[in-house]
């Protein structure tokens, strides 16, 4: 039986790690075994792997030398074990290299964290979409409602969004689109309960906490497409519990150019305004284009 | 430093004394029912915590039936409660699942078969004392188990039960119209956290008192087992940490009612319009809720998990027939994780809107706590290296803590890199990690607790093949249920959700958690196994004398199971408890911290231990 029972505590790491292995192939990997669509969260998935090799090496090590401990200590054929309280290099040994090598891992991290969330640390143009962000996300149970700025109608362009609601903001539910390959910042509320935003494809999530408005950017770097080329966007979920129907909160965020998200507002507002009756006034704004 | 002679005739004359004080009738009721004797409540809280493990255990069933097969026919809770809909749960009852699953799980198995049953059985036994230092005291922290658990219960039956997740976050769990179970069940639910922690202080006050005050002659700090060290540590964590949970709940139990004419708003913010009701008025902030909650429940997680790592060390001392490996850096670095434990909190609540700046403060001394963790199991694995054993029913369940613990200390460093958070943070990548931490690590050593002090309990041992049988299925089925759970957060599927399935990028998920399901089900079958050789062995075990594993600790000293009272010869400590291989007696691997050696022996053994 001695054989069992080691042979279980060495089997059960190795398909652990197996099983790690196979991950990817199997699809229980990244959402969509892609690499995140935001150089942030590029970022995230590198810090990501760095710890899981450091882990790994130690996984191995740890289990090799309780595989060999045990199998000793099972055939151990002497009269008596080792009479031994411990010894005081190696404990010293094993106290400096797990520390330098967690302080190095906590070190390592604050770049990423820095970039993600103080603002005193943002480059300009983080701080440019910070202060004028394109969109307010307010989460409610069980939806996401955004809000967009009207569109000024001599220039055609979106105005710069209020903290307060204007009469022309234009409104969607579940329903968020940014422009791609530049910052864009969200203005994040909540109207009931705590939820949390989270895009799993851009490694993004931030808890909306009621009382709060908290700031978050993102710049994505690509367009989420399904195999025929359409545009299907991200996956928006809420990650913290709000209530019973916590798991129906979806939404989409949907990445496109910045000349298709002006037409999607454009096309926004034409919907919003548009009374049925007269010709839409802002009609030729969508011409324009 | 003691060189007492238990044959010296002052010792002589005590036994005589104590033999008197111990004899007197009781009526069934003060014996067994409202007991102050401090073994009794032990029993009587790991037979409450195992039913309540049961309890937990299914409710966890329940989570896993509904991932599994999401809508359809749920056997028992299906059949009982949604019969109406052919079976098929609602979900605010999915939620109800798993916050009653952790509050049972936490509040009523780990936290009372640690502290209570354990901590309460082994403390006297091992300094030396004959009962805790206020035994009505003791009574009194079993007893308000009682309203605790009556108040979980009764929360049933008001909307279902308490919604809002073990944590209780306000505003959902402040507001009464915020979801289906945040009315009268979740004012059960804060009241039964609250007659917990009353329990939970009286027992602390006395693990303390008894552990500081009342050893025996000789048991100097360091002569202590690190079981007692891991109470102690637990206690102080207990009494510091627990007090801030009490006053959060209530401030939140004011939140929820005007008590008095006090209606406070300490966590609920103005202007919310929560399932249409009247917006709220107030000026509240829902962090400071989560602050106060993790103040206590970090910590917390530690009173989860120390007394397992104490009772563990000392199991592998006794199977291994080895000194423990590193004795005082052991002790040392479960008092850093507890003084770490203190300013770690924040970790919980990296994207939860507080500064960003404390993220960083939170992650560096997360990522230290770390540290004291690994220093314990490589010192576990020095501890088992050149011992002489065979791999009985104990000596698996410890292995099993070892290096469950390992994997849940490993994945532990993800979730305390704040960046990896934001990804990880309430997927299944968390419920994966505590998992490995509370059951692989914490259960394991109490199954490994149960199948070693069982002797001393009942004065019979539990059947070891069972008991080997039960810990493979165990085993086996709990990797097979947490760890696929990594993946399943990698994939980022969050917590929570009671059909994830609608979400298209985790629609491929399906199948694993089929198996996961499958394999929480053979693991909660196994614990079948457990109850089975656990009552059967109390009426038919085999006997035992008083030191069935040729332990060294003074618990051993004393006859299976002990009497009221303890011990027959009061005990004089002369060594640290760990001699086991020691060259200084030649007949056998063990040498009793009550054992007199003549002091030439004794500086013989001194300078061996130190050597």
């Amino acid at each position: 039986m001695n054989k069992f029972w080691v042979g279980l505590f060495i089997v059960w790491p190795i398909a652990a790690i197996l099983s790690c292995l196979i991950s990817p192939a199997m699809g229980w990997w990244f959402p969509g075994n892609r690499e995140a669509a935001t150089q942030l969260g590029q970022q995230i998935d590198n810090l990501f792997f760095l710890i899981l090799y450091i882990v790994t090496i130690a996984f191995i090590a740890t289990h090799i030398a309780l595989a060999y401990v045990l199998w000793h200590g099972c055939q151990n054929t002497q009269e008596k074990a080792w009479y031994t309280h411990g010894n005081h290099n190696l404990e010293v040994l094993w106290t400096i290299v797990p520390s330098g090598v967690l302080l190095f891992i906590a070190l390592y991290q604050m770049d990423v964290w820095m970039q993600f969330r103080v603002e005193a640390a943002f480059p300009n143009e983080i701080q440019a979409a910070v202060r004028e962000p394109i969109a307010e996300v307010t989460a409610r149970q069980f939806e996401w409602r955004i809000r967009y700025p009207g569109i000024d109608p001599t220039t055609g362009h979106p105005k710069l969004l209020r903290p307060k609601p204007q009469p022309d903001d234009l409104y969607t539910v579940n329903d968020l689109h940014v422009p791609i390959n530049r910052p864009v910042g969200i203005r994040l509320k909540s109207a009931d309960v705590q939820h949390s935003f989270f895009v799993p494809g851009l490694r993004i999530k931030q808890d909306a906490v009621p009382g709060q408005v908290i700031p978050i950017w993102f710049e994505v770097m690509r367009e989420q497409l399904d195999d025929d080329g359409n545009n299907i966007g991200y996956d928006l979920t809420c990650a913290e519990l709000c209530g019973w129907g916590h798991y129906k909160m979806r939404g989409r965020v949907f990445a496109q150019t910045e000349e298709e998200f002006w037409i999607y507002l454009k096309k926004l507002h034409h919907e919003q305004f548009y009374d049925g009756v007269m010709k839409p006034a802002n009609q030729s704004l969508i011409q324009k284009e | 430093m003691s060189t007492l002679n238990p044959a010296s005739g002052v010792a002589v004359e005590h036994t005589e004394a104590h033999a008197h004080a111990e004899h007197h009738e009781l009526s069934f009721l003060r014996k067994y029912i409202f007991s102050i004797d401090h073994k009794v409540i032990g029993v009587q809280f790991l037979f409450t915590t195992l039913f309540m493990l049961m309890v937990g255990g299914s409710l966890a069933l329940g989570v896993r039936w509904q991932l599994a097969r999401p809508w359809e026919f749920m056997p028992i809770f299906g059949s009982l409660k949604f019969s109406a809909t052919g079976g098929q749960i609602s979900p605010e009852f999915y939620t109800m699942l798993f916050t009653m699953h952790a509050t049972v799980m936490i509040f009523l198995v780990i936290i009372p078969i640690l502290a209570g049953a354990f901590g309460n059985f082994l403390i006297p036994l091992m300094v030396g004392a004959d009962d805790m230092a206020f035994p009505t005291l003791n009574m009194l922290s079993y007893w308000f188990m009682v309203p605790a658990i009556f108040c979980f219960f009764i929360s049933f039956l008001f909307g279902g039960g308490p919604a809002a997740g073990w944590t209780s976050y306000p505003v959902l769990s402040a507001i009464r119209d915020a979801a289906p179970g945040s009315g009268a069940a979740q004012t059960f639910w804060l009241l039964g956290v609250t007659f917990v922690g009353v329990s939970s202080m009286a027992g602390s006050v006395n693990y303390m008192t008894t552990i500081i005050n009342m050893r025996a002659p000789g048991m100097t700090l360091f002569r202590m087992p690190l079981t007692i060290w891991s109470m102690l540590i637990t206690a102080i964590l207990q009494a510091f940490a627990l007090p801030v949970l009490t006053a959060a709940g209530f401030m939140l139990l004011f939140d929820r009612f005007p008590f008095f004419g006090i209606h406070t708003t300490f966590f609920v913010p103005s202007g919310l319009v929560i399932n249409n009701a009247d917006p709220t008025v107030g000026g509240g902030q829902p962090l400071l809720w989560q602050h106060l909650f993790w103040f206590y429940s970090h910590p917390a997680v530690y009173i989860m998990l120390l007394p397992a790592m104490g009772m563990v060390s000392d199991m592998l001392s006794v199977h291994c027939r080895k000194p423990i490996f590193g004795y005082k850096p052991m002790a040392y670095s479960m008092a850093a994780i507890a003084g770490l434990g203190f300013i770690v909190w924040g970790h919980h609540m990296f994207i939860s809107g507080m500064n960003p700046a404390l993220g960083m403060t939170f992650m560096v001394s997360t990522m230290m706590i770390a540290l004291p963790s690994a220093i314990k199991t490589f010192n576990w694995i020095g501890t088992i290296w050149g011992g002489k054993f065979q791999f009985n029913a104990i000596m698996l369940n410890c292995i099993a803590f070892v290096t469950l613990f390992i994997v849940g200390g490993l994945s532990g460093i993800f979730m305390a890199a704040v960046p990896v958070d934001i990804y990880i943070h309430d997927t299944y990548f968390i419920v994966a990690h505590f998992h490995y931490v509370l059951f692989g690590a914490t259960l394991f050593g109490v199954f490994g607790a149960i199948h070693h002090w069982f002797p001393k309990m009942f004065g019979r041992t539990m059947n070891d093949t069972v008991g080997k049988i039960h810990f493979f299925f165990t085993f086996v089925g709990f990797n097979g249920t947490f760890f696929p759970m990594h993946m399943l957060g990698v994939a980022g599927m969050p917590r929570r959700y009671a059909d994830p399935y609608i979400h298209p990028y985790l629609e491929h998920l399906l199948p694993l958690n089929q198996f996961i399901t499958a394999s929480a089900i053979v693991m909660g079958f196994a614990q079948i196994l457990l109850l089975g050789n656990f009552f059967y062995s109390i009426f038919r075990g085999s006997k035992v004398g008083r030191n069935p594993w040729n332990a060294n600790s003074l618990e051993w000293s004393t006859p299976s199971p002990p009497p009221h009272g303890n011990f027959d010869v009061p005990p004089v400590v002369y060594r640290g408890p760990y001699e086991y291989s020691s060259p200084l007696v030649s007949d056998r691997d063990y040498l009793m911290q009550t054992e007199y050696l003549s002091p030439e022996q004794e500086e013989d053994a001194d300078s061996a231990s130190s050597s």
